[in-house]
């Protein structure tokens, strides 16, 4: 019942926006009450989470429908392709300015901090470090001249495997999109499952990892810079991975249920994308958090 | 959703529901327009308010009117309800009403996330002058949040935080549409280097606030962790340096001043030559101005921070860089001049308002060019001057580009005219009381009043004066064009034909005034 404009597809008045701005309100206003230890932030938190879980089957639900209807001609098809383009970068540039900040202190505000005998002598900075206090000390407000005590994660353990794990799920996922290009459904759902697997064995590995680090390694968030820029970056590329393996899983399931052409088949590959997309994050992760 | 009307000049169906559901659920161009106008509108005058309670309680010395927290609290909030509530969200209202119609297209590109960008602003200004009512009060670092001072302070701040999310995600969407909407959705023969410089200078905007909107959202991520999550980011304790916060708040900083004025610069390149009865001088260079400006926004951030203690080479390379500005601006203002060289000029109200903004908003930048060298810097930093620079720039670039364009498109969007002689008598008031507001605040910078401080010295006592009854009668002259814009929009004035203005040219004044509820439903032919 769409007014067709020329040949290019706009879509009805939605109310699926106005659903997403509420619960975006409600999960950030539920944030700053659960950081202010207000009691009923949870549950305001809860409210948004399923207001935009609801809003998401709702919006997408729509779109996928319109979409195998075939209301999305080239054009159309153009546009969501520039668009998720333009959101990678912005993605990017997100990164970039954590990116930044790790640079910065491990360059120039550690050294920095080392030369001056302004404010504590005898630091001597080097990397990694937890600042011249030092996690548990700055809880204690107890100024020292050595750093808190803790250990790094190796580069050639966990993280090189999660590294191959990473790079194995970009190539099974170009694999399964060109199952889908020669209308192989079969291979196209198994090299999807497989790189679902594989993202979530990642995710396994890394949540391995952080255990690790929290229980035997001593290095918490709150271990100085090093531990707040480690799990800050690290993260934040988990939280994109998990988002990731999701919408990968709901490709999975959309392909199972026999969506997507041959020659028509953006979902996909904006999935496809994004999953390069935290593959290639990973790589320098890799190299400037775990191997530098 | 089934309520659909077709209205007589309406050529399709439109399937929109009535009443408040079709404001909420709207996925035209137009209608969202218009959402974002009357909403950067209400903005203005909010934080237009609080900008009289800080020149109120700045007309004497001494504290009288508001205590010294709630003053950090107000300088804090207007900067930040102009620059995210007023200024973007106008710019984007424009964006939305003229861009399909300027390059021939029926509608933004992704309509449905058009609506969403706008919808998200009224619940992020909602937690943001929420916080103003918490125990602690809103934020009080200044909008530029810098640390330690914002890792301090009680709810209100991480609501700040939390509503700075908000806006950056409508931005970031509002700018992909955009993008998306130039690159695939012109007429054919609508080439890039045929496009009308508004056009231009959003799509270079729109990649502005793609790159440095997420860099923002970083840096107040890290202030939350900071707060909350016992990260060191910005505390030499753990490592960390404050400094860190703002050079990456700057890496953003700097890209956002350019988004606040670009689009200024093609509003006056779209009003100058309809008056002038000429083509605009200098097209191509135009282009590549605001190009190079894009470009070098990048690398001028620390200029901001000469005083925070940066290596000597850091600060030749950020002063170089700055000056360097100077040049593709310069490049502007000389075309808009060479533009009415010979024209057959005349000066109704946004013309008026647009030459009001080539004049102020260069002696904004020539103030700006002082303060990139490094060593007056040192003295102008933080002070009255800095205050006067920005508001040339940003209201007398900003703001009153707006203004001449709501006057330039508003016949066209209402299908009647404003009254000419009030449009005028808006124009007169805001430019004199503008420049009695904040010309004095120059003087008061270079004789060292700093800013963000509600008392001061007896001598700086006659400017601030001056200053504080230039601002009244400038928040006062806004109603005049409150009472403008609702007279016109009531219809009751004379009739707006087609063109509009006698030198107009582009696609949006081939069609009738007002314009049909979709417009272009099959691409126009461009020669």
């Amino acid at each position: 019942m769409s007014a067709t404009n020329g040949d290019y597809y706009l879509p009805d008045p939605s109310p699926w926006p106005l659903v997403a701005s509420l619960g975006l309100f409600a999960l950030a206003g539920g944030f700053v009450m659960l950081v202010n230890d207000v009691s009923v932030a949870p549950w305001v938190m809860l409210a948004g989470a399923l207001i935009i879980a609801f809003m998401m089957f709702g919006w997408f639900g729509v779109v996928v429908l319109e979409s195998e209807a075939g209301k999305y001609n080239a054009h159309v098809d153009i546009s969501f392709r520039m668009g998720m383009m333009w959101f990678i970068f912005s993605e990017v540039m997100f990164f970039a300015g954590f990116f930044g900040a790790l640079f910065y202190l491990r360059n120039l505000a550690v050294p920095w901090l080392a030369e001056t005998d302004l404010l504590w002598m005898g630091y001597d900075g080097g990397w990694p470090t937890a600042g011249p206090m030092g996690a548990e000390l700055i809880a204690a407000d107890t100024p020292v001249t050595t750093a808190g005590q803790f250990s790094t994660i190796g580069a050639w353990g966990i993280p090189i495997w999660n590294t191959l794990i990473l790079l194995a799920s970009s190539v099974t996922v170009t694999i399964a999109h060109w199952e889908l290009k020669k209308n192989n459904r079969t291979g196209l759902i198994i090299w999807l499952l497989i790189t679902v697997v594989l993202g979530f064995l990642f995710l396994y590995l890394q949540g391995y990892e952080y255990a690790h680090a929290y229980a035997d390694l001593g290095l918490t968030l709150g271990t100085g810079v090093y531990g707040a820029t480690f799990f800050m970056l690290t993260g934040f590329h988990g939280f994109h991975v998990t988002i990731g393996a999701i919408i990968l899983a709901v490709i999975l399931i959309r392909c199972i249920r026999g969506h997507f052409k041959p020659d028509h088949h953006f979902g996909f590959e904006a999935a496809a994308w994004y999953w390069h997309f935290v593959d290639t994050v990973w790589v320098g992760l890799f190299i400037f958090v775990y191997v530098v | 959703m089934s309520a659909a009307h077709t209205d007589a000049h309406d050529h399709h169906h439109d399937h929109r529901p009535s009443g408040i559901m079709r404001w909420l659920t709207t996925t035209n161009h137009k209608d969202i327009g218009t959402m974002y106008l009357i909403f950067s509108l209400t903005m203005f005058f909010v934080g237009g308010i609080m900008a009289l309670a800080i020149r109120a309680e700045l007309f004497q010395p001494g504290l009288q009117v508001v205590n010294p927290e709630l003053f950090n609290s107000l300088t804090t909030m207007h900067a930040l309800i102009m620059i995210f509530g007023a200024i973007m969200p106008g710019f984007v209202g424009f964006a939305n009403w003229l861009i399909p119609m300027m390059i021939g297209a029926p509608d933004m590109a992704l309509p449905r996330m058009n609506n969403w960008s706008f919808w998200i602003l009224p619940f992020a200004f909602a937690m943001l002058l929420g916080s103003l009512f918490t125990v602690g009060g809103g934020p009080a670092s200044g909008w530029t949040l810098y640390a330690p001072l914002s890792v301090q302070g009680g709810a209100g701040v991480d609501m700040t935080i939390l509503s700075i999310h908000m806006m950056g995600i409508s931005s970031v969407l509002g700018a992909i549409n955009i993008v998306v909407t130039i690159m695939n959705m012109r007429a054919p023969g609508m080439d890039l280097m045929k496009m009308p410089l508004f056009v231009w200078t959003w799509l270079i905007t729109a990649f502005l606030l793609i790159a440095a909107m997420p860099v923002l959202a970083g840096a107040v991520t890290m202030l939350l962790t900071d707060r909350h999550f016992g990260t060191a980011f910005f505390d030499p304790a753990g490592g960390g340096d404050p400094v860190l916060f703002q050079h990456i708040f700057w890496f953003f900083g700097h890209p956002e001043v350019y988004i606040l004025i670009l689009p200024a610069f093609g509003i006056v390149s779209q009003i100058v030559p309809t008056f002038s009865r000429k083509p605009l001088f200098g097209y191509d260079s135009m282009v590549f101005a605001t190009a190079g400006i894009a470009f070098l926004s990048f690398i001028v951030w620390a200029h901001h921070m000469f005083t925070v203690g940066m290596p000597l080479a850091g600060e030749l390379f950020f002063m170089y860089a700055t000056m360097l500005i100077a040049v593709p601006t310069g490049v502007k203002v000389f075309n808009w001049v060479a533009t009415m060289w010979r024209g057959s000029i005349t000066f109704e109200t946004p013309m008026l308002f647009a030459l009001a903004v080539v004049f102020l908003f260069t002696i904004g930048g020539l103030s700006g060019l002082m303060l990139a060298i490094v060593p007056a810097d040192f003295q102008y930093h933080d002070t009255y001057f800095v205050v006067a620079h920005f508001h040339y720039v940003l209201f007398a670039g900003s703001i009153m580009s707006m203004m001449g364009a709501a006057y330039y498109w508003l016949p066209k969007w209402t299908g009647r005219m404003y009254s000419e002689r009030l449009g005028k008598t808006h124009f007169w008031l805001t430019t004199i009381f503008f420049n009695v507001t904040f010309f004095p605040q120059h003087f008061l910078g270079l004789a060292g009043m700093p800013r963000r401080i509600p008392d001061y010295a007896l001598e700086f006592t006659e400017f601030n004066v001056i200053s504080s009854i230039g601002a009244f009668g400038l928040g006062l002259a806004q109603l005049l064009f409150v009472y403008i814009i609702i007279q016109a929009v009531r219809g009751k004035n004379k009739k707006a034909t087609a063109q509009v203005w006698e030198g107009a040219d582009g696609l949006e004044w081939t069609v009738e005034s007002p314009p049909p509820y979709h417009t272009f439903a099959t691409p126009p032919t461009v020669k």
